[in-house]
This record gives C-alpha cells, sequence and structure tokens, in this order.
C-alpha cells in the first residue's frame, strides 16, 4: 500500500508534463495559423485551442483517453474500428506465439541440461540469435509464408513472437533444471529413481519458480513480437496495423488510442500470467 | 539429391565430432569451448546449402549460404551505406544518449526514496511495453532522417536501463554502507566508490538488454519512412523486389552489428566488473 501514493505522485507528474508538452508542441499550428489569417494570438487564446485539434502534433491525454474510450467502448466489439476487435487478433497472435515459444524453450532447456554436446553447441547460438533484430527478420518470414501457401498472418506472426519469447523461457529453464544440489540429486540415486524419475520428482518441480519468473518476460516480448510482425507490408487487421493506418494516413490519434490498447494489453496478459504463477505457486504448495 | 545427401552425411560426421569433442577433456578448454558451437554453425551452413540445392528450394523462398556470400560481396558499398545510417548514426546515439539519461535520472532520483518507490513500478511496466508503437509517431516528430531513429532507440532503451540502474544503486549491502559511515564518507563519496561500482553488475545487464533493443528500434522506425538508404528501408523495400538474397545480407550485418555489439558491452563489463563472482572462472 506505501506504494500507491508515489505511483500517483509520478503519475500525476507525468500527466502535468504531457499537458504542458501538448501545448508546447501544438501551439505552433495554432500560432501558424493565426498569421495566416492576419491575426494576433494571446497565450490565453491559444492554450484552449491546442486542447482539441483535429491532428495534433501531441493529443493531450483526454483526447486520447477519449479516442481509446470510443475505440474500446464506443462500437460494436466486430467492427472494424473497434480496439476491442483489433486487440484480439493480436492477443491471438501473442498466444501463438508465447505457446509455441514456450515449448521451444522447455524442449530445448530439457536437451541442453542433459546433454552436454547440445549444451556447448546449442547454447552460444541462442544467445547470438537474440542479438539479430528479429523484426529485420519480420517483413521476409510473412513473405516467405505467404508463397509456400500460408495465406493467413497468424503463422508468420507466430513464428516472430515464438522468436522473441523463447529466449527467456530458455535461460530460466536452464537455469532451473539445473537448480537441485548435489545432495538432492545424490539422495534421489539412493532411492534408486531412473533418470525420468529424478526429472518428474525433482529437477520439473524445482524449476518452476524460474519457469514463472521467466513467463513474464515472454509474454511481454511476444506482445512486441506480434505488434512487430503486424507493422510491415500493409496488415489491416491488429494493432500494429493500426498503428501503422495512423501513421500512413496522418491520424495521430488512431496512433496514440492503439499504442494505449497495447499497453493496456501488456499489463492484462502480464497481470494474467502473475495470476498463474500465484495459483501454481499455492497448489504446489509454496507460501505465496 | 546428391547434394542434400552430402550434407546430410557432413552434419552427422560433425554432429559426432561434436558429441567426441564434448566428452573428451578438450571441451574443458577455452579453444574446446569456442569450437564445438563453431563446427555446429558451420553445419547448419552446409546442411542450409545442402538443403537449398538438393530439394531445389527457389531462391524467392530460401536463398542458399553461397548465394547470400556472392551477394554481400558484390554489393559491399550499399552494406556500408545502410549500416552506417542505421547503426552508426541511428542505434549508438540513441543508444548512448538513452543509456545516459537513464543513469542522470536514476542518480537524481537517488536521494528521493519516494519518487523511487513511484517510478520504479511505472518504468517496471513501460519496460514491458510495446515501446517500438511509439515509432510512427516519433518519426512525424522528428522527420525522415536518423534523428527520429535515434529518437525510438532513446525511448526503448531508457526505461529497462533506468530500472536497473535503480535496482543496481540499492545494491550495496546495509554493512558496506555502514563502514563507509564510519569512515566519514560524504554521500558523494559512497556514491562514487561503494553504490556505483556494486551497480555496475546491474548495469551492464541492461546495457546488454539495451544493445539489442536499440537495433530493433532503428530498424523497425525505418519502417514508418526512411530516406532511400539504411537497413530497415533496403529490408522492406527488397522484400517487395523478392530479392531475398540481400535481404539475407542486411540480416547478416545486421546479426554481426547486434553480436558486436553486445561482444563490446561483455568485454567491457568483464573489464569494469573483474571483481563480480561470475567474471571469476
Amino acid at each position: 500500500m506505501n506504494r500507491v501514493l508515489p505511483v500517483l505522485t509520478v503519475l500525476t507528474g507525468i500527466v502535468v508534463i504531457w499537458y504542458a508538452a501538448a501545448v508546447w508542441m501544438n501551439a505552433a499550428w495554432v500560432f501558424d495559423q493565426a498569421q495566416r489569417a492576419g491575426q494576433e494570438v494571446t497565450w490565453a487564446e491559444v492554450i484552449p485551442q491546442t486542447m482539441d485539434q483535429p491532428r495534433p502534433l501531441l493529443p493531450p491525454p483526454h483526447q486520447v483517453g477519449a479516442e481509446l474510450w470510443k475505440g474500446l467502448f464506443g462500437q460494436a466489439v466486430t467492427s472494424k474500428r473497434s480496439l476491442v476487435y483489433h486487440g484480439i487478433v493480436t492477443l491471438k497472435g501473442t498466444m501463438m506465439g508465447f505457446g509455441l515459444g514456450i515449448v521451444v524453450g522447455v524442449l530445448l532447456a530439457m536437451a541442453i541440461v542433459r546433454f552436454r554436446v547440445m549444451d556447448l553447441s546449442v547454447m552460444p547460438w541462442a544467445i547470438i540469435s537474440q542479438t539479430v533484430p528479429i523484426v529485420a527478420l519480420a517483413p521476409m518470414i510473412i513473405t516467405v509464408s505467404s508463397q509456400l501457401g500460408l495465406s493467413g498472418r497468424d503463422v508468420p506472426k507466430a513464428v516472430i513472437a515464438a522468436y522473441l519469447s523463447f529466449f527467456p523461457v530458455l535461460v530460466s529453464m536452464v537455469k532451473g533444471l539445473r537448480s537441485p544440489d548435489q545432495m538432492q540429486l545424490d539422495l534421489l540415486k539412493t532411492y534408486g529413481a531412473g533418470e525420468a524419475a529424478t526429472f518428474l520428482k525433482l529437477r520439473l518441480p524445482a524449476s518452476m519458480p524460474y519457469f514463472f519468473a521467466s513467463l513474464k518476460v515472454a509474454v511481454a516480448a511476444s506482445l512486441v513480437g506480434t505488434i512487430v510482425g503486424e507493422l510491415p507490408t500493409g496488415a489491416i487487421e491488429g494493432l500494429g496495423a493500426r498503428m501503422l493506418i495512423g501513421s500512413q494516413f496522418g491520424e495521430p490519434l488512431i496512433m496514440w488510442a492503439a499504442l494505449f490498447a497495447a499497453a493496456i494489453l501488456a499489463g492484462l496478459l502480464i497481470l494474467t500470467v502473475g495470476l498463474v504463477e500465484r495459483v501454481a505457486r499455492r497448489r504446489m504448495g509454496v507460501p505465496a | 539429391m546428391t547434394a542434400l545427401w552430402i550434407a546430410i552425411g557432413i552434419w552427422l560426421a560433425a554432429w559426432a565430432l561434436n558429441v567426441w569433442l564434448s566428452a573428451s577433456p578438450i571441451s574443458q578448454t577455452r579453444l574446446g569451448k569456442l569450437l564445438v558451437p563453431l563446427v555446429f554453425g558451420a553445419t547448419v551452413l552446409v546442411l542450409w546449402e545442402g538443403l537449398v540445392r538438393g530439394l531445389g528450394i527457389a531462391p524467392v523462398i530460401l536463398p542458399a549460404p553461397s548465394a547470400i556470400a556472392a551477394k554481400i560481396a558484390v554489393s559491399l558499398p550499399i552494406l556500408w551505406q545502410d549500416f552506417a545510417q542505421t547503426i552508426l548514426k541511428g542505434a549508438i546515439p540513441g543508444f548512448l544518449i538513452g543509456a545516459g539519461a537513464a543513469f542522470l535520472v536514476a542518480i537524481a532520483i537517488d536521494r528521493s526514496p519516494f519518487l523511487q518507490r513511484g517510478l520504479l513500478p511505472i518504468g517496471n511496466f513501460v519496460a514491458a511495453l510495446p515501446i517500438v508503437g511509439l515509432a510512427p509517431i516519433l518519426v512525424m516528430w522528428f522527420g525522415f532522417d536518423w534523428q527520429s531513429k535515434a529518437a525510438v532507440v532513446v525511448v526503448m532503451v531508457f526505461f529497462p536501463m533506468l530500472v536497473n540502474i535503480v535496482a543496481g544503486l540499492q545494491a550495496s549491502e546495509r554493512m558496506q554502507r555502514d563502514l563507509m559511515a564510519t569512515w566519514g564518507a560524504s554521500y558523494v563519496q559512497t556514491l562514487i566508490k561503494l553504490r556505483l561500482p556494486a551497480a555496475m553488475p546491474f548495469v551492464f545487464n541492461g546495457l546488454k538488454i539495451a544493445s539489442t533493443l536499440a537495433l530493433i528500434g532503428a530498424i523497425v522506425a525505418e519502417f514508418f519512412g526512411s530516406p532511400v538508404y539504411g537497413m530497415g528501408f533496403r529490408i522492406s523495400t527488397e522484400v517487395g523486389r523478392l530479392g531475398l538474397d540481400m535481404v539475407w545480407a542486411e540480416i547478416a550485418v545486421a546479426a554481426l552489428a547486434g553480436s558486436a555489439l553486445y561482444g563490446l558491452v561483455a568485454l567491457i563489463e568483464r573489464w569494469v566488473t573483474f571483481w563480480h563472482p561470475s567474471q571469476r572462472h
């Protein structure tokens, strides 16, 4: 609870700075208009005019809020102008990529922990793979998958999202599967446990805290990947596509609303993962 | 088909070599730790080449590594121009400004636990957001040239860095700070001699994350408008013309630049935080 007040203070500060910046940046347009009309304007007249321009350089918070509200609740969910509709498209891509990333990350981690040769050969490349800016691959993955006969955009988006999200899972799972110490491993050996039993009854449960910690990072990375996958080559659905449309048609309000919708989606995803984590921890008997 | 079988044969042989290498004492040495991944990487290239040739995959789907290498060799001036525009002018200045700004803000709020408690959750949240989405807005503000790319990178780098530096400044232990106090060290002295060095592992952790974010930001921002050169511009236009060998050439450059930047940060880290347990092998 002692965090609520500071957070609110900082948020208020951000809003104040935002308004000031909006006045400052949008004023140029007002002065420009006035000069063309041959009028003199005072600051008292300028400030209200910076607050509701149709195409502001920096829309003030209430304008973004209104646009966001309109996008979220102002129309039917199935409408192409509804941010809920685009959000669901993005969410679908995110979840597919997230799932794929988890599977790839966990399987690779299992192989790496079990086989030393995998550890030595694959692990360095897994690290290098993340220094490759995946977005560079995004347009290409989309073209190639369409040439392979996959007409939808779901698969390429999921591939990009999985590429970004498998890595945190991989790193944490490798750490987690190796976290049981020698004493515990020895104990299982005295029980005559085989490799499979050691894995299922010791290594896997021991890795769970690491696993859940990585999921929060992975889900955020997956969302970034999905949005980036929607950006290039003229997608029409999804929050990334809304940003692109806003950019191409010079409608800053659409861009800002899509951006905040993406932020809300990210927040919801992280909260959900946190909730799943808490439930899982309780069921495993870890004091929350 | 023979090309494919030869490639698969080489792959199996190299894998066997790797299995033998990693079981032998050589793999404990530095050379072995370098050799095994190199062999693995090389065989992936061989297998790729064999797949493309053996199955006759069209170059518009996947060009062979040899074709990509040939393309790189003939288009070095273009690649350099794109590299200079995107990495040297966009990513690196943005990276430095963003990291520097985060550092200054972290120091500025260091004396106010109130502001820290307010900023940390927000910073953590913003660091998880798809900041890339700001790219079109910043391109609108700063124009098509490298300034807008650097601005995108600044915003993307800032929050992960801020969170890491603030966490790092709290990393020194109570005992250590008490010791500084008993020596009569001032705030600035404690900061410079104890808390900043103690924060360095966190700072470099942030810098490593930021180094990959910087490249992503600089390239994505070019999708929203750029001069007629730059890596993001080249990739999106060449994809449109199905010139995939050029796209892969750019990706190779991007991968090289990303790894080099990451490697440079890791190298400086080893030099600065030589005392940290993770650096003492």
